[in-house]
């Protein structure tokens, strides 16, 4: 079997809010759990889906992954190296292998720098002179993310929203990294670009052997791209499988909702599609003391007794498919 | 009769560049109790048509150029902003995509409710209070009574959201328009908003106005669809019928680089290009440059919005030649 290109062991990110005290030191104050104990592999040339509402940690665990953040606990490979304990110097070397593409293309650009300069950084960051080969580089990776060449002397400003998240790839594919996280990288554009960009990210994953991480909230889009598909909720994954699976039989009353409150792709028959959804009342709760036992317990219909005090493990219900959920492991 | 008829409106806005148009000949109607959907990209003029109805828009740098919305036998355009101040509320209320700037942060949210029926109606301090309770909890804030004391940062977005449509409520609107109400929120959030805005016009018979870019959120709600691109409406058709047999290019384009929940497409069926700024709009028909059917004559015309089946029109002037296309075998 092959080995995982991206793996996390038992992370956890934990952030402590409240008042700060001398020295940045924390006087009491709570703890918000935005990624607690998650484990998951991403195999090379694969997109890993990554879905859930705002604040459910999923932003956090990508940024963990390419060591953007620092874990609190547990464990990142990359390629098979721990990555966790690296010295600055080392992590700089491996971070040519990992890059990060963000969602709002206006605001993750300098705008007073050329959009030849934006692309040449991560080159010259890494030791490359700023010569003519490197500018022939930049203009190649340009060409190939679909801007002309006079797209180099201009400034962000000039670009419409699509160009911006072009440039944005250009320049996190001009180190050639193995591994993207794609931080809804799609969520800001209109839905006539957003196509362009989700076919510009799936022919440069063929030819350049890329491995997403495709973090998302917009779940049909994810379907596109995705080859498996992770549903996190509260700082845990609660659900992982293929997409074909995961779309088709969710296993998880989280999934089952997330899926059904989608709106249908055609009016027929709405009326009694609404009769019959599957609905959760209220809204997630806070990532702050986060509910005991089973997170989703408090919007669940199904929820037991049990779900208020355990929390279900995520655990293999078909080869490939893992979900956490006490309804799920009483009948097996 | 319809309960609003908007007849070749124009508005201009003022620029640096000159005075470039934000939306132009754009006419409709809204029927009382019809769920009208305006559904177009971002640059599109779906905004500022709800802006122009509402009297919203700071003249100067917007200008009216031309065109008139009916609304109870009166023109808008010719109000004054008195005059239009008694319509808004019990005429016609809006709500907007981001309940957190549309909401006072200072002011308890029971206090913003009280305000806007106060406005409208003498009632007595205790009456008043009753009436904002009963708000909150039709549009399903739980414990309302305790919530009417919380500021807007103590809610959650759907609950802001909920909080904007009951002071939109306060005044029995006929018309609500309700410009992006769940591109701020997750689909969870979002389908509960929508199933109470579905709920509230078939319990109060209210028209709505919902404007979005999401064709799903149209196929959810609406009875009719107007299609708006680079400030013209390009069609307009029952909603079944729009999804079923859609005329227009960009219609069908838009229908088709959505990706499915259900099954899967190789490849996504992009729209080449993007909207075009208003000052550097092309020749003849806005969407030619994008267009695959685009042929010379589109360059020269601006097509007009012309009726093909009933209540169903499009303005493209190669609609025949499109759908001979679509008859091939491929």
């Amino acid at each position: 079997m092959n080995r995982p290109l991206v793996e996390a062991t038992a992370l956890s990110k934990h952030f402590h809010v409240g008042p700060a005290g001398w020295f940045g030191r924390r006087i009491g104050g709570a703890v918000l759990r935005a990624v607690d104990d998650v484990s998951l592999r991403i195999m090379p040339g694969e997109t890993l889906g990554l879905v859930g509402e705002s604040g459910c940690g999923k932003s956090t665990l990508g940024r963990l992954l390419i060591r953007l953040l620092e874990a609190s606990d547990g464990h990142v490979l990359f390629d098979g190296a721990d990555i966790t304990g690296l010295a600055p110097k080392q992590l700089r070397e491996t971070r040519r292998g990992m890059q990060i593409v963000f969602q709002d293309p206006y605001g993750a650009l300098n705008p007073r720098m050329t959009v030849e300069d934006i692309v040449m950084e991560p080159l010259v960051i890494h030791g490359a002179k700023p010569d003519a080969a490197a500018r022939d580089k930049v203009a190649a990776m340009l060409e190939r993310v679909g801007l002309s060449a006079r797209a180099a002397s201009r400034f962000p400003h000039e670009f419409s929203g699509g160009q911006r998240q072009r440039i944005g790839i250009a320049r996190a594919l001009i180190l050639r990294p193995r591994f993207i996280v794609c931080d809804e990288a799609v969520s800001a554009l209109d839905v006539s670009v957003q196509a362009q960009i989700v076919n510009l990210l799936q022919d440069l994953q063929q030819e350049m052997g890329l491995t997403y991480l495709f973090i998302a909230h917009d779940l049909s889009v994810v379907r596109h791209i995705s080859d498996r598909v992770a549903v996190m909720y509260l700082g845990r994954i609660v659900e992982l499988a293929r997409k074909e699976e995961l779309y088709a039989a969710p296993l998880h009353p989280y999934t089952q909702a997330l899926l059904a409150a989608v709106p249908a792709p055609h009016p027929a028959g709405r009326a009694a599609r609404r009769a019959a959804r599957l609905r959760v009342a209220g809204d997630m709760p806070s990532a702050i003391n986060p509910p005991p036992g089973c997170r989703f317990h408090t919007r669940c219909p199904h929820a037991m007794a049990i779900c208020r005090e355990v929390a279900p493990p995520l655990a293999e219900t078909a080869p490939g498919h893992l979900a956490a959920c006490h309804l799920l492991t009483k009948t097996h | 009769m319809s309960l609003l008829e908007i007849r070749n409106l124009t508005t201009a806005f003022g620029t640096e560049s000159g005075q470039v148009t934000a939306i132009e000949d754009i006419s409709f109607g809204i029927e009382p109790g019809e769920i009208l959907g305006i559904v177009g990209e971002s640059g599109s003029g779906k905004s500022v048509t709800a802006l122009t109805v509402m009297g919203l828009l700071p003249r100067p740098p917007a200008k009216i150029l031309s065109g008139s919305v009916m609304f109870d036998g009166q023109d808008l355009t010719k109000l004054s902003e008195r005059q239009l101040q008694k319509i808004r509320g019990p005429g016609i209320a809006m709500i907007f995509q981001e309940p957190m700037t549309s909401l006072n942060p200072v002011f308890r949210i029971g206090e913003q409710i009280m305000e806007t029926i106060r406005a409208h109606e003498r009632l007595s301090p205790r009456a008043l209070r009753d009436r904002a309770v009963q708000l909150l909890a039709k549009v399903g804030i739980p414990s309302p009574e305790r919530r009417m004391d919380d500021y807007p940062h103590q809610l959650s977005g759907g609950q802001r959201q909920r909080v904007m449509i009951a002071i939109a409520l306060a005044c029995n609107p006929r018309l609500l328009i309700a410009d992006e109400p769940t591109t701020a929120l997750d689909v969870t959030i979002q389908a509960q908003i929508l199933d109470l805005l579905m709920d509230l016009r078939d319990e109060l018979g209210m028209a709505i106005m919902i404007i979005t870019h999401n064709m799903g959120v149209v196929a959810e709600t609406a009875d009719r669809v107007l299609v708006m691109y680079a400030g013209r409406i390009v069609e307009q058709s029952p909603v079944e019928r729009l999804f079923d047999a859609p005329l227009h290019p960009y219609t069908r384009g838009l229908l088709d680089c959505v990706p499915s929940l259900e099954h899967d497409r190789p490849r996504l069926v992009a729209i080449p290009g993007s909207l075009p700024e208003p000052a550097r709009r092309p020749s003849g028909c806005r969407f030619r440059p994008r267009c695959a059917h685009a042929a010379p004559a589109c360059a020269e015309t601006l097509p007009i919005l012309a009726e093909r089946a009933p209540a169903h029109a499009a303005a493209c002037i190669r609609l025949p030649e499109i759908a001979a296309a679509m008859a091939e075998p491929a």
